[in-house]
């Protein structure tokens, strides 16, 4: 991130570069409000199975597909991304107060929540695709694997960039002056997670 | 660029009234809408006078709030036109009074409107009790017409009975389009997949031409038809008719009904073939033997594949019209070439020519066998 | 932030020594720069829109006529309107937004200079790529707003749905990018004492217009992404064979589409409504009004998308929402024309040319606009819809609407950018060639349109009674075509003279007045603080007469960034990774893949630029 920090007085008082994020974020809810009402409305609209939450027997072959929805593994992945939501405030309060040890820990705890996530949900959707859900499958694959990707490639994203700050982190280059990048990064870094917050009960939970 | 003389500069200062008037005079002159036979501004059924007058209302009021607001533009140019240096005018900078008024004179303008609007919205709506139903199936560049309680079908060319509620279900076979009939309604979308309707009674007999009005592929500007309002003792003639032209036997051609000559179609045309009675199959009419090598031709040159020429039970889902009354329709190609023995002929031999895209491909037909094609397909009434 | 002499010495030479050459211009930062970037390739763009709709009148002018054939037809009114709408009117507007913004606001540039200059390659190579279809005889054909299931791969087998698709992400990015950063400019970069509602119009409209951006072009990026899956990855979205529905297409575009209108006008509006008052020589009436008017407009342009499906038998219930909902919208738009007026009335107007523009857009916009309220009712747009109708109301707003407004813009403040004045006599040729040859084209299309002429349609047969009025249009449009040219002329003959304008030709009220002809690189020598809307009119009440002419100081102690080539590469990653979609079938993976690399390169070198200073910081003291 560039040397100087903002120095000029700003209208508002927040840091532009904040400002920039909180309004990026504010068009990435539209374009996951779009992706979600895609889900909602497509998500019943299947010719055949395997669907989310009910059983379909498919009447050319005899074959029984299961409800394709497994709520145990998404669980613990979605737990692990909340509580990465706090670790990452705690690393960017280590930043603030110039404590390394709290930010590097923090960050890596964050980081490897992360990636957990982001390998669960590449379990998940090779686990699907062997149980006959594809993206071309029927709507709800489509829809499914479209919109859980999008957030998924988020997800991938953001663990890119906190990879990033760790990096740094780790050369000490993190100082309290250049926190606001760390800041930068944990917005982005909660606005996922709480897109997520709204995707697992709408797509895992509601029947 | 200075202009010298004061008599120049008054003609420069004319110059804008006589465009303006330039203009409208040029407007105005291609503006009746009997020029136009395709025109949405001389409704011919009750659907159709539904929308129209709505249509009034708001260009009546379109039209007062335009001559009141640009009045008062042209006006203001003129009255408060300055020179750089005039004194400073009063440093206005509102005035909420007036603010609150044109604020809601609009608003009440827009009521005013919005009244007849949501009253048409739920009248056009509703379709009539007792309305005769059509099945219209749009296609890549052209329009099938299914008569379901009489169990036949047609293409381009829509005959309905005067003065009886039809009403028609819309849906596509491929892509989306838009079915628009404008002397008797507005358009209704076609769509695959789902279905749409319209609905209309009309005022009078005549072929009223109609376009599809959803751009829909290479040839959409070319996706016309006819509607051919007839009088209802007519009409029910036709379905008779239409009923004989079932499948046909080995070696029995079509029944021409008794009177019909091999004329050309004309636009305009109201008399439509099958008024005279020929209940089944059994006569054969005069066919030469042109008729006979067209079809040859017709049963080998593939035409089969994309085309039925049975009216009664044809089969869903070809992908060329129903040719069992091509030879009587006033145009082919849906609806705009002139259904001449010339354009016919030329139509079967160079369809990609005369409608680029068409997926009716080149068979490869020479001169002659067009002309056989032509005078069997001719017979097809 | 204390910087050694040495240091500063060097970011003073690097800053302020004389910038020429292509390889300046790559590598520019300068909000002025990129501006005229804008501008120039947009007005490029635009005459290639306007030779694609000469074409169209050409093959129109007669019945059954086949000077083009329908293929290629098709292929043109689809770049036209595509060409129009996001390749001219968008960053014509974008132009003024990079140009005026800063200088308006008192800012030195706007929040992130190198994300601005991002922001113009992304578009201009999303131009390229759009454009580049040509050459492969694959131009877009299925319209500028691309219904499915015509869009499907079966129904339109060829490249042409795909480099509509991938050029429109591109351009998607450049517009979300720019829309962040001058959000942001606007809130956070505004001179000490410019609250809110001291902001000159055109800032209000233009971040009003940011807002519609960022959450209009999500749905479409969305929209086309599914539309890319259908035809890629065999998904079935639009698709209903596969239990997808055409019909969803159209609510996404147009809950895009509708608020894009509102992007493609609301800029035209706020250059008015900087126009009008200086040449009335009094303020803008009702500035409260006319904020909260253009507030609500793009509030209530979210709720009106299917207006745009009267036809497609939503039924009652939601005919009747959207019918009501767009007559309301109709209502602060009113107020607007008639807060115009009331600016005019009882002025002292001076008819220079940025005058007669924003007269004629005033005159034109109210064409337009009632047209638009003639669609409003659903009975009546049964008949109007995909007629010419339709493309008259449209034309009247855009082209009577923002083009005016915008060209007229660009006479205003061309001294401003170029430190020359456009000849007033050319101009007024220009002006009143453009409002006969605007008006002989598109009113009689509402004529035509009313009775029975479809839209895009290559031809139409001669029974139909259409050719006469085609004809008219025709020559209308060789009018406008002749009017262009005129400016052209106007613009070569005026880059010729002495680059000698005043810093305030016009007696202007806003604070990009205060500066030279045209500004230095770091516009202010001192960053203004305001206590008023109209703060140049102040001081000049205040000192009794006209500024003296400024002089650009040093710009010593004032560090401006530096330039960078790094968003010009980071730009290229961006559309390398839609070219690499585009080419998935060919080259699989690799193509992303490596656009994917250069992407991440370009951005990382961004980030970690050394010794960058992306914020410029105040002269010490701020004298």
């Amino acid at each position: 991130m560039s040397d100087h920090a903002q120095a000029l007085e700003t209208t508002t008082g927040l840091d532009s570069r904040k400002l920039a994020i909180w309004t990026f974020i504010g068009s990435e809810c539209m374009f996951f409000a779009t992706l979600i009402s895609n889900y909602l409305v497509n998500k019943g609209r299947s010719l055949v199975g395997p669907f989310a939450h009910e059983a379909w027997t498919d009447p050319a072959t005899g074959k029984v597909y299961e409800p394709i929805i497994e709520i145990p593994l998404v669980t613990v992945g979605t737990a692990l991304l909340l509580f990465s939501s706090l670790f990452i405030v705690l690393a960017l309060y280590g930043a603030q107060k110039g404590n390394r040890k709290m930010l590097v820990g923090w960050l890596g705890a964050t980081l490897v929540c992360g990636i957990f996530f982001v390998g669960m949900q590449v379990y998940e959707f090779t686990h699907f695709v062997h149980k006959g859900l594809t993206l071309q499958r029927n709507m709800f694959g489509a829809s499914f694997f479209t919109l859980t990707g999008f957030h998924g490639t988020h997800v991938t994203i953001g663990v890119i960039w906190l990879a990033t700050m760790f990096y740094l982190a780790l050369r000490g280059k993190l100082t309290p002056n250049r926190s606001v990048n760390l800041e930068m990064a944990a917005l982005y870094w909660h606005f996922v997670d709480v897109v997520w917050i709204i995707i697992f009960p709408v797509v895992y939970l509601i029947r | 660029m200075r202009l010298r003389t004061a008599a120049a500069r008054r003609f420069a200062g004319a110059l804008p009234s006589l465009g303006v008037l330039a203009v409208l005079a040029l407007a105005l002159a291609g503006c009746s809408p009997e020029r136009y036979p395709q025109t949405a501004l001389l409704p011919l059924s009750d659907f159709a006078r539904i929308g129209d007058d709505v249509q009034d209302v708001t260009f009546y009021w379109a039209l007062g709030v335009f001559i009141l607001v640009e009045g008062a533009l042209v006006y203001s140019i003129f009255r408060f036109r300055g020179r750089p240096d005039d004194p400073e005018p009063s440093q206005i900078h509102g005035n909420t009074t007036i603010e609150i008024i044109w604020t809601l004179i609009p608003a009440l303008i827009l009521a005013a409107i919005a009244v007849p609007t949501v009253k048409g919205i739920f009248e056009t709506n509703q379709t009539p009790p007792n309305s005769m139903k059509i099945e219209v199936i749009g296609h890549q560049w052209w329009w099938e017409f299914r008569y379901p309680d009489a169990g036949v079908t047609t293409a381009n060319e829509m005959f309905i009975p005067q003065g009886k509620t039809v009403e028609v279900i819309i849906s596509s076979a491929d892509v989306v389009h838009s079915f628009w009939p404008p002397r008797f309604a507005g358009k209704r979308d076609v769509f695959p997949g789902r279905e749409t309707r319209l609905w209309w009674k009309a005022d009078s007999t005549g072929l009223f031409p109609g376009q599809c009005a959803e751009y829909c592929g290479i040839q959409h500007a070319r996706m016309a038809f006819h509607v051919r309002s007839v009088s209802t003792s007519d009409f029910d003639a036709w379905i008779e008719h239409m009923k004989t032209l079932g499948p046909k036997p080995a070696a029995k051609p079509a029944a021409a009904p008794a009177g019909d000559s091999l004329k050309t179609a004309s636009a305009g045309a109201t008399a439509p073939p099958g008024t005279a009675q020929q209940k089944d199959t059994a006569a054969a009419p005069p066919q030469g033997p042109e008729y006979a090598a067209g079809e040859k031709l017709f049963m080998t040159k593939g035409c089969l594949g994309c085309h039925s020429l049975q009216a009664a039970n044809a089969p869903k889902g070809l992908i060329g019209p129903n040719l069992a009354t091509v030879g009587a329709r006033s145009y082919i190609a849906a609806g705009w070439l002139a259904n001449t023995d010339e354009n016919l002929e030329r139509w079967i031999r160079e369809p990609q020519a005369v409608k680029k895209g068409v997926l009716m491909p080149n068979l490869g037909v020479t001169a002659d066998e067009a002309k056989a094609l032509r005078a069997y397909l001719r017979a097809h009434k | 932030m204390a910087t050694t002499a040495i240091d500063q010495h060097h970011a003073h030479a690097a800053a302020h020594a004389e910038k020429t050459g292509l390889w300046s211009w790559l590598t520019t930062v300068d909000h002025k720069r990129i501006g005229i970037l804008y501008g120039a390739t947009a007005f490029f763009f635009f005459l290639l829109g306007g030779l694609e709709a000469l074409i169209i009148r050409i093959q129109l002018s007669r019945a059954d006529n086949n000077f083009i054939d329908p293929d290629t037809y098709n292929q043109l009114f689809t770049m036209h309107g595509t060409t129009m709408i996001f390749l001219a009117i968008m960053p014509l507007s974008a132009m003024f937004f990079n140009y005026m913004i800063p200088l308006m606001i008192g800012a030195r540039d706007v929040a992130f200079p190198r994300l601005n200059a991002f922001s113009y390659w992304v578009f201009l190579l999303g131009g390229l790529l759009l454009n580049a279809s040509f050459l492969f005889g694959a131009a877009p054909d299925t319209g500028w707003y691309g219904y499915a299931n015509l869009t499907s791969r079966q129904f339109s087998p060829g490249p042409n749905a795909d480099f509509w698709n991938m050029g429109l992400q591109i351009l998607g990015v450049a517009s979300l990018a720019a829309a962040v950063n001058f959000f942001v400019t606007i809130v956070n970069m505004r001179a000490p004492g410019m609250t809110m509602m001291r902001m000159p119009m055109f800032v209000w409209m233009s971040f009003i217009t940011q807002i519609l951006l960022l959450l209009a072009f999500p749905v479409i990026a969305v929209a086309l992404i599914l539309l890319m899956f259908d035809r890629f990855f065999g998904t079935h979205f639009f698709i209903p064979a596969g239990g997808g529905d055409p019909l969803l297409w159209q609510h996404f575009f147009w809950i895009f589409g509708h608020p894009e209108v509102y992007i493609l006008i609301l800029p035209a509006f706020g250059i008015v409504s900087e126009v009008l008052p200086v040449f009335s020589r009094k303020p803008l009436f009702g500035y409260a009004a006319m904020v909260f008017s253009g507030v609500f407009i793009a509030f209530l342009g979210f709720g009106v998308w299917s207006h745009h499906m009267f036809t497609t038998g939503m039924g009652p219930i939601a005919d009747t929402f959207f019918s009501l909902t767009t007559m309301l919208i109709a209502i602060p738009t009113g107020v607007k024309i008639f807060n115009w007026m009331g600016t005019m009335w009882f002025g002292s107007l001076q008819f220079k040319t940025p005058m007669y523009f924003a007269v004629g857009f005033i005159a034109m916009f109210i064409i337009g606009g009632l047209s638009g309220v003639m669609h409003s009712s659903p009975p009546a747009d049964l008949q109007q819809n995909d007629t010419y109708f339709i493309v008259a109301h449209f034309h009247y707003v855009l082209f009577g609407g923002s083009i005016f407004s915008i060209v007229g813009g660009a006479y205003y403040w061309w001294p401003k950018m170029f430190g020359r004045m456009l000849d007033e006599g050319l101009g007024k040729v220009h002006f009143w060639l453009m409002l006969i040859g605007f008006n002989l084209t598109f009113f009689p299309m509402h004529i035509v349109g009313l009775n029975g002429m479809p839209r895009r349609t290559y031809t139409y047969p001669k029974e139909l009674g259409f050719e006469l009025l085609n004809q008219i249009q025709t020559a209308g449009s060789f009018v406008l075509g002749l009017a262009f040219l005129v400016f052209l002329w106007n613009v070569i003959r005026t880059s010729r003279r002495p680059r000698n304008a005043p810093a305030d030709p016009w007696n202007g009220a806003t604070l990009e007045w205060s500066i030279p002809s045209p500004p230095p690189e770091w516009n202010f020598d001192t960053l203004p603080k305001v206590s008023g809307r109209d703060p140049l009119w102040d001081e000049k009440r205040a000192r009794g007469g006209q500024m003296p002419e400024p002089r650009a100081g040093t710009g010593a102690g004032i560090h401006m960034p530096n330039p960078s080539y790094w968003p010009l590469v980071t730009a290229f990653g961006v559309a390398a990774i839609f070219v690499g979609i585009m080419m998935l079938p060919k080259w699989g993976p690799w193509g992303i893949i490596v656009a994917v690399a250069l992407l991440f390169f370009g951005l990382y070198s961004w980030l970690f630029e050394k010794g960058y200073s992306e914020f410029t910081t105040p002269s010490h003291g701020g004298h």
